[in-house]
């Protein structure tokens, strides 16, 4: 990328202590995200996919510090993220939101959805007035495709795609430059995801978001994003350009998750490559290349070496020894 | 012509609530038939996971109650039949998998003290044998080391094993029927491959029918040989699968298919997702004409005005639309 990139990740990680014995010391670690790196650029959609556990979501809290990283470097806009604290985090923080997945968990069912949306523009001192306040409140309810008139009610008076939108406007209320979606359709029926979906979409354009997309289906991750990243049991195993990880995976993961897809088209008759067995245990990842104990592909020195994420295809980066 | 084994006509399952009756299943008519994959889709609150249970009798009853139809399985009516009667048939004839397998199945017993205890209730077997049998179903179901694994307790199986462990059970009386409630839902996609695999071969191998219900479209299509589209309590459409796909009728359907991203192609123009405006109607007191007619971008006049019938638009293609 010719441009300084909005947001850069470089080798970030995080590990979870796990405390036992008598006197609860920290008896082992879950890698959760082990050397995580990208980049996204300006108005650009990342798109991070994975299976459960392969720390997609944790990767996302951690540039938010949400969760405080173990370690890694995270540059918002030039601006060093982890050396912020106080009041620096929180300024920096109305560059950065996150719209979260459960629309029912993460609206306070005792405020309105005007006290909701309205929370952040007070905290960061943006509005003079209330009646500011209520004017910049039904702006970013019509902005989302909601009623003015819905300011006064409460979470529960909404439907699950209703509530991601009141998210939406919440995360939107402070003008973010970067929104990171944090699975934010797969609680919802195909029929309003697919509303949720061109939602982004239109307000993508509208104010030049930058969106890191979070989710485990890949069809919606390959709709919405420019680029996309596979995270396998904290680490990114490959990084291409939406259509070519589409068109032409790399990496043997990539390749199975992608074959693992159903596609709504009876006509269609694909070859499935079936990966055998789970997920490791990320207490004790496997050694070398995390993938081995599943790859179709796998040599013995798999288990050995471990695979640097190199770029094989102009921008098209994967982690492998044997394909790219 | 094939066997006919299960055909719900007219089944009407209502529940009683606080706000009213919520007619959560209105008028239903589908049938199985013998070796047969029936898909019964429909987004959440549709009426899908209360025909399958009321298929097994395990609604709640207060506050559920069949307000009408009946349930004919091989011929006879499940509905009037007593408990223990209706016993006989759950496991050996019909049997169920639910959608999670973290709390369907008891934690405090061992996997093979669950499927031992269903082997034992319908078939003359001792302690022994019936552990030997669960561990014969563990193998069929292709869970590595089954003699061992059998004295494990659910929470040692990760969720696409313990979702075999609950296939185990459910075919361990070799039903003619599996009801397949969102099987897959809870399931990585990897992991959802195997399922769907296992359920094919398991079919295959015990010339049982499978009615599966999905909210997953790319499912469907890979899995059923025909496809019942459920919205706000009735069937809209019926369709052998490749009709369903290649010749949805029901504006509905046709929403449902159009609005899913399609990953096979991205090579394509990427095109903007057709969303269906709205959301579903309440069950409490539902319009009187189709009940799609508010979200519909086709409705007329005479859509709010009375429910339109099921006609017949190709050989066993079925739609609930005027058009």
């Amino acid at each position: 990328m010719s441009a300084e990139p909005l947001l850069s990740v470089k080798n970030l990680k995080k590990h979870f202590a796990i405390k036992g014995g008598v006197f609860a010391r920290n008896v082992e670690k879950v890698y959760a995200v082990d050397g995580v790196s990208f980049d996204i650029g300006k108005s650009e959609t990342l798109g991070l996919v994975g299976e459960s556990g392969c720390g997609k979501s944790t990767t996302g809290r951690c540039i938010l510090r949400l969760i405080e990283p173990s370690s890694g470097e995270v540059w918002l806009s030039g601006q060093d993220v982890m050396r912020m604290d106080g009041s620096a985090l929180r300024s920096l923080r109305r560059d950065m939101q996150i719209i979260f997945q459960d629309p029912y968990a993460s609206l306070n069912p005792r405020l309105t959805v005007a006290a909701i949306i309205g929370e952040a523009l007070q905290i960061h001192n943006l509005v003079k007035s209330k009646k500011e306040l209520e004017e910049r409140v039904v702006k970013l309810l019509e902005t989302v495709g909601l009623q003015p008139d819905h300011m006064r009610r409460f979470p529960h008076e909404f439907s699950g795609g209703q509530r991601q939108r009141i998210g939406i406007a919440r995360a939107l209320a402070v003008e973010p430059k970067l929104l990171i979606c944090d699975e934010p359709v797969s609680a919802l029926d195909v029929s309003i995801q697919a509303q949720v979906i061109n939602l982004l979409e239109d307000l993508q354009e509208q104010f030049g978001l930058t969106y890191l997309f979070i989710a485990h289906d890949l069809s919606v991750v390959e709709h919405i994003s420019t680029r996309v990243a596979v995270m396998y049991l904290g680490r990114v195993v490959e990084i291409a350009p939406s259509r070519a990880l589409y068109d032409t995976p790399l990496h043997p993961y990539t390749e199975a998750l992608l074959s693992a897809v159903p596609i709504p088209d009876p006509t269609v008759k694909r070859k499935r490559i079936m990966l055998q067995g789970d997920v490791p245990n990320p207490i004790r990842p496997p050694s070398g290349c995390h993938f081995h104990t599943r790859c179709p592909i796998a040599r013995a020195d798999c288990a050995q070496r471990d695979p640097e994420l190199l770029e094989k295809r102009p921008g098209h980066w994967v982690a492998c020894h044997y394909r790219g | 012509m094939a066997e006919t084994l299960l055909e719900i006509r007219g089944l009407k399952t209502w529940f009683k609530t606080d706000d009213g009756m919520v007619r959560a299943v209105d008028g239903v008519d589908l049938h199985i038939d013998r070796g047969e994959t029936v898909g019964v889709v429909g987004e959440s609150g549709c009426g899908k996971t209360v025909t399958a249970r009321s298929v097994l009798k395990l609604i709640d009853m207060p506050p559920g109650r069949f307000e009408d139809g009946s349930i004919l399985w091989r011929g006879r009516d499940l509905i009037p039949l007593a408990a223990d009667e209706m016993d006989k048939i759950r496991a050996r004839e019909i049997a169920i998998v639910f959608q999670e397998p973290m709390t369907s199945l008891n934690p405090v017993y061992t996997v093979g003290d669950q499927i031992a205890e269903v082997l034992r209730q319908h078939q003359q077997l001792n302690r022994k044998q019936a552990i030997d049998a669960a561990v014969e179903m563990l193998r069929l179901v292709n869970i590595p080391n089954p003699g061992k694994r059998v004295h494990d307790y659910p929470h040692q199986f990760s969720g696409g094993m313990r979702q075999r462990v609950m296939i185990a059970m459910a075919l361990s009386c070799k039903p003619k029927l599996l009801i397949a409630d969102e099987p897959t839902t809870a399931l990585d996609v990897t992991i959802q491959a195997q399922i769907l695999e296992l359920m094919q071969e398991m079919k295959e191998k015990l010339g049982m029918s499978i009615m599966l219900i999905t909210h997953a479209m790319g499912v469907v299509a890979e899995t059923c040989q025909r496809v019942v589209v459920m919205y706000a309590g009735k069937v809209v459409e019926e369709a052998p699968v490749e009709a369903l796909f290649g010749n949805p009728r029901h504006p509905y359907t046709q929403g449902l298919i159009r609005s899913i991203p399609r990953v096979d192609r991205a090579a394509e123009q990427k095109q903007r997702l057709e969303a269906i405006a709205g959301t579903v109607p309440s069950l409490l007191e539902p319009p009187p004409g189709c009940r799609f007619a508010a979200r519909c971008k086709f409705a007329m006049d005479v859509c709010t005005k009375a429910m339109p019938p099921l006609k017949e638009v190709g050989p066993g293609h079925f739609v609930r639309c005027v058009l």
